[in-house]
């Protein structure tokens, strides 16, 4: 990162400038250990909640209830009434079901992957983005469940002995779904509770009422900081990383395999995997920073969450940008170089056809906004651009994954079953609903959680070194 | 287990983890075997010190056993469902389609891996006990968790004696020196 911008000596330069390694420090110089100790277990121990957060608690908590009601009326009616038909089998629910595990993606790679690469700064962001992966895994788990119209034979998806003796059909990428998102969704929450575990124990010791701590308690498991202990939690940390690493970029190829498996023009091709993955991780850095920027400035915390933490993750959005960015052309390319007249139809179909205008909005908001001015240092670091651009490409994934379903259903090879697709109210309710869902899953997290793991960010700081000498001092 | 009384141990409170390791690694040498240290952040020269040896931890086993168990027990699921017990003709595909199966199969290799690896560290680490006698200390619920490291001789150790254990602990100048009971 350029330190050159800022002037050597000046007060801004002491305070950004860590001087022994000449780069941009990932949090203040000034905090010590009881600083960010305090600093977050205030945030969830004090007994006064912000107003602020009642607020927004009572406006998501209402658009939950939306997506409550648009599911019991999808209960009593069934799903014909949502816009699903033929040829267009797979709508909203497919849309969203995609959009959000991909928004998933970006918690783990920043928990996991970040943690193999030893990129120190991502321990502030951690916690809350590995949070925002597991409540949108539960949103994005909802949408094939409830697309299989009957919801309460959902087990019927998982290998059991029934009565019946009939067996699920391992050949079929959709069973294969079934086990990559179980099993994205249960090591996530496992590696996440595991990463919990020592911060629950100092909010144990730091709570004042009696529920509190019991509640903390009891979820310590009486973590109480045997080195041992640590040992064996660092190898334990490390080998979930290790797995959630393969693991993170399984689940999305797996997705991709839906699609890719299929014969389907637009669809059938060897580029999906790569592709859904990084724009996963496109949209998903996205959605962090759509949390982080209200969150740190909301509760204060610049100074654990700073100017690095965004301007790096506009660095990862410009990457995976440019590789999605490359998918489409990709996409393109193939179209004409295949000399497939389906494929050709298709991609002309896709750009120039009725919903031509759901092709542009995602190359705007996907390449054209944010490839053009991600690069500027100045405009990463300025919150309120990036909390629009986090939205902007939120919206252009959202679009991508609208244009591979719609466009390649409503138009296939027999001109005498092309149709249209067109939402129904339903469908809306219930996507705008599971924002509600997972914003009120968020707000309850950062209410009763520690929402930045203050071990990890520990390790940041010049107390937990140990200087040589200190040790060499007797006997060896 | 009966319920103990008396002493578990001496517990003296250091500021930095650098006086930590000293006094353990100096302990260790003088022959203390029924130790622990606590310390706020992850310490594995602290660790090393009173002779805990990552190498020969058994997580990284239990990880690599739970994984291979869920890679055979997924992909012979899959094989016998497939072919013996429901097998059905899907688009002319063989019965025997190994290259289908090895995705649910990679996907439970990584689940009983995680699991194991997560349910093994509680397990060695004897996790959840939500009693343990170093929480009576009245200075180690302030500190162990926040700022502060402790190192914690144990009265079980056959070298235990309370008031020379004590003095030899106040020689590595540490900021209080508190006896715990059980």
């Amino acid at each position: 990162m350029a330190t050159s911008e800022i002037k050597p000596g000046s007060p801004e330069y002491e305070r950004w400038v860590d001087p022994a390694t000449g780069e941009y420090r990932v949090i203040e110089p000034t905090q010590t250990f009881k600083s960010i100790t305090d600093k977050i277990t205030r945030i969830v121990l004090t007994p006064h909640t912000p107003m602020g957060w009642f607020f927004l608690f009572s406006v998501f908590g209402a658009l939950t209830v939306m997506l409550l009601v648009a599911l019991t009326w999808l209960f009593l009616k069934g799903v014909g009434i949502w816009a699903i038909t033929m040829p267009v089998a797979w709508g909203f629910a497919i849309i969203n079901f995609v959009w959000w595990i991909g928004i998933g993606h970006a918690g783990t790679l920043i928990s996991a992957i970040l943690l193999l690469f030893k990129q120190q700064w991502r321990n502030s962001i951690s916690r809350f983005a590995e949070a925002m992966t597991i409540f949108a895994v539960m949103c994005a788990g909802l949408f094939p469940l409830i697309h299989v119209g009957r919801p309460w034979l959902g087990y019927w998806l998982l290998p059991l002995p029934y009565t019946m003796t009939v067996w699920p059909q391992f050949r079929s990428p959709l069973e294969w779904d079934v086990f990559a998102v179980s099993t994205y969704a249960t090591i996530s929450v496992v590696f996440w509770y595991v990463g919990m575990v020592p911060d629950f124990g100092t909010m144990r010791d730091r709570a004042k009422s009696k529920v509190a701590q019991y509640f903390y308690g009891i979820i310590s498991l009486g973590w109480r900081g045997s080195v041992k202990h640590w040992v064996r939690f660092e190898t334990a940390s490390l080998l979930l990383a290790g797995l959630a690493t393969p693991l993170v970029l399984s689940v999305h190829t797996v997705i991709s395999f839906d699609f890719a498996v299929a014969i389907l023009p637009g669809w059938h091709t060897t580029i999906f995997p790569p592709y859904f993955v990084a724009g996963a991780i496109y949209s998903g850095f996205a959605m962090v920073l759509t949390l982080a920027i209200p969150l740190r400035k909301w509760y204060h915390l610049e100074a654990l969450v700073t100017d690095r933490h965004i301007d790096n993750m506009g660095k990862i959005m410009l990457v995976t940008g440019f590789i999605v960015g490359y998918g489409y052309g990709m996409e393109a390319f193939m179209a004409w170089y295949s000399a497939s007249h389906w494929e050709y139809f298709t991609f002309w179909n896709r750009a120039f056809g009725p919903m031509g205008w759901s092709y542009w909005t995602l190359i705007t908001c996907n390449l054209a906004i944010p490839l053009t001015t991600l690069w500027v240092r100045k405009w990463r670091t300025n919150m309120t651009f990036m909390f629009i651009m986090s939205l902007i490409v939120n919206t252009g994934m959202w679009f991508e994954r609208f244009v591979i379903i719609v466009t390649s259903l409503t138009r296939d090879y027999l001109p005498s079953s092309w149709g249209t697709y067109r939402a129904t109210k339903w469908d809306y309710m219930t996507f705008v609903g599971t924002l509600g869902m997972f914003t009120t899953l968020f707000l309850l997290f950062v209410r009763f959680l520690p929402m930045i793991p203050m071990f990890e960010i520990r390790l940041l700081l010049p107390g937990s070194k140990i200087r040589p000498k200190a040790i060499a001092g007797n006997g060896d | 287990m009966p319920p103990r009384e008396g002493t578990y141990g001496l517990l003296a409170e250091f500021e930095t983890p650098g006086d930590l390791v000293r006094a353990a690694r100096q302990s260790y040498q003088d022959g203390w075997r029924r130790m622990d240290c606590y310390s706020p952040i992850a310490l594995e020269e602290a660790a090393e010190a009173i002779g805990f040896d990552r190498k020969r931890d058994k997580v990284p086993l239990c990880c690599l056993v739970g994984g291979l168990m869920g890679l055979c027990a997924m992909f012979l699921l899959e094989t016998w469902i497939n072919t013996l017990a429901y097998p059905i003709n899907i688009a002319g595909r063989p019965l025997y389609s190994w290259p289908a199966f090895i995705v649910p199969a990679y996907e439970w290799t990584i689940l009983w891996a995680g699991l194991s690896a997560a349910f093994c560290m509680f397990a060695l680490n004897g996790l959840p006990s939500l009693y343990h006698p170093v929480f009576n200390a009245p200075n180690f619920r302030d500190g162990a968790s926040v700022d502060k490291f402790f190192l914690c001789l144990e009265s079980l150790d056959p070298k235990f004696d309370l008031i020379e254990a004590k003095k030899y602990l106040e020689s590595f100048g540490p900021i209080s020196v508190v006896e715990v009971e059980y």
